[in-house]
């Protein structure tokens, strides 16, 4: 589904991804890891088409498409979906007016009718309940006045929404309470088929109890410098990331 | 003695004022004729602002006037205007048609016929029809104000009665062909009155400068709102002066819609006269091409426990510049003021230019005032966040537009008004 080819990225004058080698096949949950700065929300921008990086090398393949030649919309359009650290506010748009618009265009890109206005309160509805997110929530401005819990569980309702072919989670449990990072696991866990890949970007452990990973990758200065099973992520969680920096020096 | 700015204009206009003298024969003793006469000196102390003028210092009005428009040129015959066009679809108003100036009777609706709402033409004798003429603007410096005072012979009066609810708003609607011309109204409205009227200036073919002055009293507890609406031809020259006098716990809003045109310039000027006033002035500019639009605020606190909001937005494409200048002034007896500005503005281009300037002068203790401005090019960050989302990049910009400008339209208050700019928005943004 998604192979990346010695990615390399930078942002300004800074180089940040310095070769990246990753497959990821269908049905697979794929976590990256890595210390603070190693490049892992990084990679998830770069995939997902974010403009302030610049890809300086390598190849991104996604469904026989080259992915690195698209813009962040047809990305999007073509089953790529990230879902964000950050969420952004934008006051005067509300969830449901900008998830009517995003899903009419992913439609209209893959030549279906849009949804009408029955077909699409039904397909919210149910999304809805997935994450547990109140309607009320998603008529007011997108992320707007919303606790870091809502955002999250904002993005895993729209990810519901677009059903997307490849999911990126860049840092989910970042800010979340122990129920919220339950909730939206079961979202992400409920979405998952034999068609679809999850990436899963964290810097704890603590996420991947809930969603488990098959393979676990560790990112260290650029590089993925040791990738394992979710076995691997225990190791992290026991020992810390040192000695995967002495490792990694050691090798140089 | 240093040369006035517009000496050709002024000499122009010095013919013209003769010749009306001259017309008016016996009528030329008149109070009112005693007013026209001290603006036409006013203005000929002061010439037309220059290019230093600090408060036309971003707006030089007086270059593109002598450069564009012949003040020398005795008025043309009107030819037959459609006026359809220019009209708000789905608007619900009572319709004032006024062809260069002059109410078409033929054209517009019949108010006469309307309870409690009295409209009189303005005549030589201006006080026939109004006492209100040059009382709000008595003070004024502004040599377009000057100008109107002196020379607009057209313009109604209205006088909405105390205690009436109007069903409609009523539409002044200003459509010209002739190269310049003025107009002066006068609005008079009665306590625990409630109106909204709404004024719109479109010009064919030649026309191209006007200059509107409109004196506007709010009587005690009375709840009115005024549109502006500016969609005019991009040669299109206008400099609008509205004052506006609020008495005890009276409303007043004031909605500045510019959408087009090659030089405008709003003044806008509320005294809140007594204690438990409301202002709100909300103001929407959305521009491209070369249009020059510059809004001129004023509201002065004078007395206690007033209110006042201002919002103005900006939406600058290709070479637009945009100017905001809001004055607060909060005098010492006005205790217990909240006034409240703000001005954001969003360019589209490297070429788009904006000169915001808040300026607040307080001189009471107890109040809450804030202001604050803003400039800027669209969120980087959200526009991303919406492709993420599979949105192509024109429609997230659309999307992220229509957001901007949303908290001024939910303002207007006026369903109709808010589709014809929401329209425009989406029209501009698919060239």
């Amino acid at each position: 589904m998604l192979s990346i080819k010695n990615l390399q990225a930078r942002i300004e004058e800074k180089e940040i991804l310095k070769g990246i080698d990753l497959e990821v096949k269908p049905g697979e949950v794929h976590a990256i890891m890595g210390p603070n700065g190693s490049g892992k929300s990084t990679l998830a921008s770069v995939l997902a088409g974010r403009e302030d990086y610049e890809v300086t090398g390598g190849e991104v393949d996604f469904l026989g498409h080259d992915l690195l030649e698209m813009d962040a919309d047809e990305r999007a359009r073509e089953g790529v979906f990230l879902a964000f650290q950050y969420p952004v506010e934008i006051p005067g748009v509300s969830t449901t007016n900008f998830m009517k618009t995003a899903i009419n265009q992913v439609r209209e890109h893959r030549g279906e009718n849009p949804l009408d206005a029955v077909s699409f309160l039904k397909l919210m509805k149910e999304k809805m309940k997935l994450v547990e997110i109140d309607q009320a929530l998603l008529s007011r401005s997108l992320n707007e006045g919303f606790s870091g819990g809502e955002k999250k569980r904002n993005e895993v309702f729209q990810m519901a929404m677009l059903e997307p072919k490849l999911a990126i989670l860049d840092e989910t449990d970042s800010g979340l309470d122990i129920d919220a990072l339950r909730i939206v696991a079961n979202g992400v866990n409920a979405l998952k088929s034999a068609d679809n890949a999850t990436i899963v970007v964290t810097h704890y452990q603590r996420l991947l109890d809930y969603i488990v990973p098959d393979f676990v990758h560790v990112l260290y200065q650029g590089k993925i410098v040791k990738s394992g099973t979710k076995d691997l992520a225990l190791e992290l969680e026991a020992k810390g990331y040192d000695w995967i920096k002495e490792e990694a020096e050691a090798a140089v | 003695m240093e040369k006035l700015a517009g000496q050709q204009i002024l000499e122009a206009l010095h013919t013209r004022f003769n010749d009306f003298e001259a017309a008016l024969n016996g009528k030329a003793q008149t109070e009112a004729h005693a007013i026209r006469k001290a603006a036409f000196d006013l203005l000929n102390q002061n010439g037309l602002p220059h290019a230093k003028h600090e408060e036309y210092k971003y707006t030089n009005l007086t270059k593109a006037l002598e450069k564009h428009v012949s003040f020398n040129d005795k008025p043309s015959k009107t030819k037959n205007i459609d006026t359809s066009s220019f009209t708000i679809p789905g608007l619900e108003a009572y319709q004032l048609i006024f062809i260069n100036g002059i109410l078409n009777t033929d054209l517009s609706d019949d108010l006469s016929s309307v309870a409690g709402v009295s409209l009189k033409l303005l005549t030589e004798d201006i006080y026939e029809a109004s006492s209100l003429f040059n009382q709000a603007v008595a003070d004024s410096e502004d040599s377009f104000v000057a100008m109107n005072t002196a020379f607009a012979q057209h313009g109604i009066s209205i006088h909405i009665a105390d205690q009436v609810v109007l069903d409609k708003p009523i539409v002044l609607h200003y459509v010209g062909d002739q190269k310049e011309y003025s107009i002066r109204n006068l609005f008079s409205c009665g306590r625990l009155s409630q109106a909204t009227f709404i004024e719109k200036v479109d010009s064919v073919n030649d026309a191209l400068f006007t200059n509107i002055v409109n004196e506007i009293k709010v009587e005690e507890q009375a709840d009115i709102k005024y549109f502006k609406i500016e969609n005019d031809q991009d040669e299109s020259l206008h400099v609008a002066n509205t004052f506006v006098t609020q008495l005890k716990d009276s409303k007043f809003t004031a909605n500045t819609i510019a959408l087009n045109g090659q030089m405008i310039r709003n003044n806008l000027n509320i005294q809140l006269e007594a204690e438990g006033c409301e202002a709100y002035m909300n103001g929407l500019y959305l521009l491209n091409g070369k249009s020059h639009v510059d809004n001129h605020t004023v509201v002065d606190h004078k007395k206690p426990n007033a209110y006042s909001n201002e919002l103005y937005k900006g939406i600058m494409d290709d070479k637009s510049t945009g100017v905001f200048n809001g004055k607060i002034f909060v005098r010492q007896d006005a205790q217990k003021t909240n006034a409240f500005q703000s001005n954001k503005n969003i360019l589209l281009t490297n070429d788009a230019t904006v000169n915001t300037k808040p300026q607040l002068e307080i001189w009471a203790d107890d109040v809450k005032c804030s202001h604050g401005c803003t400039t800027g090019q669209i969120d980087k960050d959200a526009l991303f966040y919406l492709q993420a989302r599979g949105i192509k990049k024109d429609k997230a910009m659309a999307i992220l537009l229509h957001a901007f400008a949303s908290d001024v339209l939910e303002n207007f208050e006026n369903k109709a008004i808010q589709d014809y700019v929401e329209a425009i928005i989406t029209k501009r943004l698919e060239k």
